[in-house]
């Protein structure tokens, strides 16, 4: 190996490959030399709207590489550490509009807060940068660069708004917890690659298919610890106990951007390491997920009940949401893979737009968040408590939302898989479920407290108007028309 | 085979869509009415449940007698990636059930007064009435089950926000237990579908497909029918599963009473014939006796819960129980009489008791409590509202001439035919429901006026709350004195579902009932 370094030679690179990748950290280091160049204010709005295109562009790209991938098959690239498949293909369209969708939400939140500035969307740009690198490894090492460029940007994020106490928590502790987690996955990479000599998900596979291991203790250690790491990142129980405090101390707009975005790309490198690499050891993870899954819905969807915070509800219901993806992936097969992908999807714009709501309600200050807060919100602004119960009736599985077939999906998958504890599991707590949700519903569809400190009302920009549009729109016209999305949750399990 | 129709029926445009989209259109522009205006509200609410009651008359009018299969079917495909389909049909056991949805939601719009917030009131009804004919009308597993749990959130609202005091814990307990109940309902459903596709190589929810499959073992199948039965054993409600029904019942507001009473626990009957017994049949004859138990049980323990009750609604509402538990043990008697009086009753039973919950809410909106103690004396006071009151609890109690009577005859016929011990315990259950019913009028109307009752001013049925009840008390004589035209529709249909029990098991219907014919 150390001979080899003499003679390295460059692999060949696919730059259409990371174009999106390369879209949005050319764009973040453009914005970050020219904010750092002038020293005249730049217009309100400005960077909200170059980020907001950056996601678009990189949006094309992703499109553009699946219409390819589908018309030439999958392939890999930039010596097998890059995957180009329908998968990868489907979290750089996931990530791209988690980055639209943010922006957005952000733009109106730090004008409010008065932290307007250049480098709140730099950092949003290089995270989903780093996420997309996680979606589209298909090396050991490739992932956990991604999870680090990921995870660095989001812990400044979290300490974003550096006037609040609860920010500065929510960052250290987030920082503490994540490098911890990330140590864990290394020492998972490196335990691998002593079992199976590569870090490589297609030479892993390609490994173990070819040889029998007498002790596979250390392999064994190795796909335990990867799954802690990522574990971590999805907020999957008994790792979660970051997630409540994050959720909560964090400026509201990255809430809901770091819920989408980090989940999605935990998720990613999940799903393909534990397929790609491990495909043949299904039964040893299928049990160990099924576990986790099982934790995973119980703990959030309980845990939920009795928060008064909605910030928190939402964070112990998107544990839930996780544990909804892990009975797809616990499925281990196919369909259970796209179920997981449908639900990471529809999931994506269900919680960013609640999260837009939260960052409304919150208000100057970005500090009411009891569920006190939004009694009567359905007197005061209609549409906005409108949208609002929608989200949150799709999150809780009603009918005709996408949110429901998302649950039905991961369930279908695990009956056909029969392991029905689960899936009984998983719709039970969907009843639990119910209840949270339909009481934040029921509060902003009462009356609303005597008037004493009213005093501002919950605005409605542009900008969030147009997540909100977008998300109820995407949640109510794909649930009564699944079929496109379907088929491009279920194009995206051909790996390649 | 179950033969499938597809002529329009000389309609236009595809019936059955029309009916279930018309109130769903309404409801969704109704959110987007203008706040101010409640006028304008009440009058699409109103206008949109007529439209609707007006293209199911005509679908029922078109309706070919004599047919057992399914009619007007309309079928597009829809997420082919799971095997769903957009298929709607109708036959004879949903025709009447369409048809009195159609009648009760403009009544119970219309009907009792509204309170705050008419818009939203409106909307959440419409999308109501949308939710339980989709579920009538739906020939595809995964549809129905769509539509059987959109009833939930407008139903939670109904009762959470417009309901009575205690109305929160009401409406989470009635959405917690109905949505558990569906949620194995779901499971049993994904079961099954796979099951069936091991073995045909297609994954369809298909209703007919699965009900002609049968690929089910008899043991698993009767473990799905269990599934299948708690979702419908918790909607209707059968005891021990009705611990929700009194809360939901008593703190709805009137109209969301009336569509619980009348349409909502048709669901869950109705689901019981639809898909525990035409996809399960031999697990129905197994369980059979579990179900008749369950309901003649429920029967007896109603009616004596019902007498001890000082709440007049909470009072009616275990008399539905009772009165629910007659269905179900009419529709497990497994004969062709059996289920064609079950079916005739559930119309019956909704029209009576929607009409019922209609007459309270006037009784309780006048007096201001709903406490029995506090009445008395109101027949002198409201002679025509009396009047009517005694024409509904007749219907209820099975008066002969009314339509109660003739339900409850055949249903009973048929179950003393296969399983004659059930059939007599609910007969005297039955005489039960004349105590209750009788008592709770006594109350109301005899007698002189307590302090209370005496001290508010009451006026009779005005001409509004006549319109009202009219087409209601016309349906219940209708109902009782010529029920041929129902029976000419339900019967062949009920036929099919009891040679379809028999064809599959070869043991029903036992020969007996063949000769007796209603």
């Amino acid at each position: 190996m150390i001979a080899a370094i003499g003679g390295f030679v460059v692999p060949h690179i696919e730059y259409t490959a990371i174009l999106p990748e390369l879209i949005l950290l050319g764009v973040a280091i453009i914005v970050m030399t020219v904010a750092s160049l002038s020293s005249r204010p730049f217009p309100a709005g400005l960077w909200a709207g170059v980020t907001a295109a950056a996601g678009a562009a990189s949006l094309g790209a992703a499109w553009y590489m699946s219409n390819q991938v589908n018309s030439r098959g999958p392939h890999t690239t930039i010596a097998g550490a890059i995957a180009v498949d329908g998968y990868s293909e489907f979290f750089l369209v996931v990530l791209s509009i988690a980055v639209i969708l943010g922006a957005l939400v952000a733009d109106n939140f730090l004008r409010r807060e008065g932290l307007d500035g250049p480098e709140f969307y730099v950092l949003a740009m290089v995270s989903a940068a780093g996420a997309m690198f996680m979606s589209v490894a298909n090396d050991l090492i490739v992932v956990f660069l991604g999870l680090e460029t990921l995870s660095i940007a989001l812990y400044v994020l979290a300490g974003y708004n550096a006037r609040r106490r609860e920010s500065h928590e929510a960052a250290l502790k987030y920082f503490v917890l994540g490098s911890f987690s990330s140590a864990i996955f290394l020492y998972g990479v490196a335990l691998t690659y002593g079992a199976t000599g590569s870090t490589n998900l297609a030479r892993i596979g390609a490994f173990l298919a070819g040889n029998v291991l007498v002790s596979n203790g250390v392999l064994l250690g190795g796909l335990a610890l990867l799954i802690v790491g990522l574990g971590f990142k999805v907020a999957a129980v008994p790792f979660h106990s970051w997630s409540p405090d994050v959720y909560q101390g964090s400026p509201t707009p990255v809430t809901g951007y770091m819920a989408a975005a980090a989940k999605a790309a935990g998720f990613a490198g999940l799903l393909r390491v534990l397929f790609s690499a491990f495909g043949l050891m299904r039964a040893d993870w299928q049990p160990i997920i099924t576990v986790l899954a099982a934790v995973t819905l119980v703990v959030g969807a309980v845990l939920a009940v009795v928060q008064t915070d909605i910030k928190r509800l939402l964070a112990y219901s998107s544990i839930n949401h996780a544990g909804f993806v892990l009975v797809g992936l616990a499925a281990a097969s196919a369909a259970g893979l796209s179920g997981s992908l449908f639900y990471l999807l529809v999931y994506t714009f269900m919680v960013i737009g609640s999260f837009g709501v939260v960052t409304l309600v919150g208000r100057t200050g970005d500090a009411r968040h009891r569920l006190d807060d939004y009694r009567g919100l359905a007197r005061e602004r209609p549409i906005v408590a409108a949208v609002f119960a929608l989200l949150l009736l799709a999150q809780a599985g009603v009918p005709f939302t996408t949110g429901f077939l998302g649950k039905f999906y991961v369930i279908a998958a695990a009956v056909d898989a029969r392991s029905y504890p689960l899936a009984i599991l998983a719709i039970l707590s969907a009843v639990v479920g119910a209840f949270y949700y339909l009481r934040v519903v029921l509060l902003m569809y009462s009356d609303p407290l005597p008037a004493a400190g009213r005093a501002e009302g919950v605005a409605l920009p542009p900008g969030t108007a147009l997540v909100l549009v977008l998300a109820s729109l995407f949640t109510v016209a794909f649930g009564l028309v699944p079929g496109p999305i379907v088929d491009f949750a279920h194009r995206a399990t051909l790996l390649f | 085979m179950i033969p499938v129709s597809t002529a329009s029926g000389g309609f236009p445009f595809p019936i059955l869509p029309a009916i279930v989209i018309a109130p769903a259109i309404a409801a969704v522009l109704l959110f987007f009415l203008p706040r101010g205006r409640p006028g304008l509200a009440k009058a699409v609410g109103i206008g949109a449940s007529l439209v609707t009651l007006g293209l199911a008359l005509a679908m029922a009018v078109r309706f070919e007698t004599g047919q057992p299969g399914y009619q007007f079917v309309v079928s597009h495909s829809w997420i082919p990636a799971f095997g769903v389909s957009w298929k709607l049909g109708v036959d004879g056991i949903s025709v009447f059930l369409v048809a009195v949805t159609a009648v009760l939601f403009p009544v119970a719009i219309a009907g009792p007064r509204t309170g705050e917030d008419p818009k939203g009131y409106m909307a959440w009804m419409l999308l109501l009435e949308a939710a339980c004919l989709g579920s009538f009308l739906s020939l595809d597993l995964f549809l129905f089950f769509l539509f059987f749990e959109l009833t939930l959130p407008p139903m939670y609202m109904l009762i959470g926000k417009w309901g009575f005091e205690n109305r929160s814990y009401a409406a989470v307990k009635f959405f917690i237990y109905t949505f558990a109940g569906s949620a194995l309902m779901l499971i049993a459903m994904l079961a099954l579908v796979f099951i069936d596709a091991r073995s045909t190589g297609v994954v369809t929810f298909d209703l007919i497909a699965n009900t002609t499959a049968q690929h089910v073992s008899s043991g698993i199948g009767a473990v799905l029918f269990l599934g299948f039965a708690a979702a419908f054993a918790v909607k209707i409600p059968v005891f021990p599963f009705h611990t929700w029904l009194p809360d939901a019942q008593v703190e709805a507001p009137t109209g969301g009473s009336m569509v619980l009473a009348g349409v909502l626990f048709n669901l869950g009957t109705y689901g019981l014939v639809r898909f525990c017994i035409e996809l399960f049949p031999r697990a129905s004859v197994d369980l059979a006796p579990l179900m008749l138990t369950l309901g003649a049980v429920g029967i007896v323990y109603g009616f004596l819960v019902a007498v001890v009750q000082t709440d007049l609604k909470r009072m009616i509402a275990y008399t539905l129980v009772a009165d629910l538990g007659v269905v179900v043990v009419g529709l497990f008697g497994l004969t062709t009489q059996g289920i064609s009086g079950g079916v005739y009753q559930m119309v019956n039973h909704g029209v009576s008791m929607a009409a019922m919950f209609l007459l309270i809410g006037m009784v309780v909106d006048r007096l201001g409590t709903r406490q029995l103690t506090a009445m008395g004396g109101l027949q002198a006071r409201t002679p025509i509202l009396a009047a009517v009151f005694i024409v509904v609890t007749l219907s209820i109690v099975g008066v002969p001439g009314l339509n109660g009577f003739v339900g409850e005859f055949v249903m009973l016929l048929g179950t003393f035919l296969t399983h004659r011990w059930w059939a007599v315990a609910a007969a005297v259950g039955m005489v039960l429901s004349a105590l209750v019913f009788l008592w709770a009028y006594q109350q109301v109307f005899h007698g002189r006026p307590t302090a209370h009752a005496a001290g508010v001013a009451v006026a009779d049925l005005g001409w509004r709350e006549l319109a009202a009840v009219a087409p209601l008390v016309f349906l219940i004589v209708l109902l009782g004195v010529y029920p041929r035209p129902f029976f000419e529709r339900i019967n062949p249909s009920a036929t099919r579902v009891v040679a379809h029990v028999g064809q599959v098991t070869g043991q029903y219907p036992p020969a007996v009932a063949e000769g007796a014919r209603p």
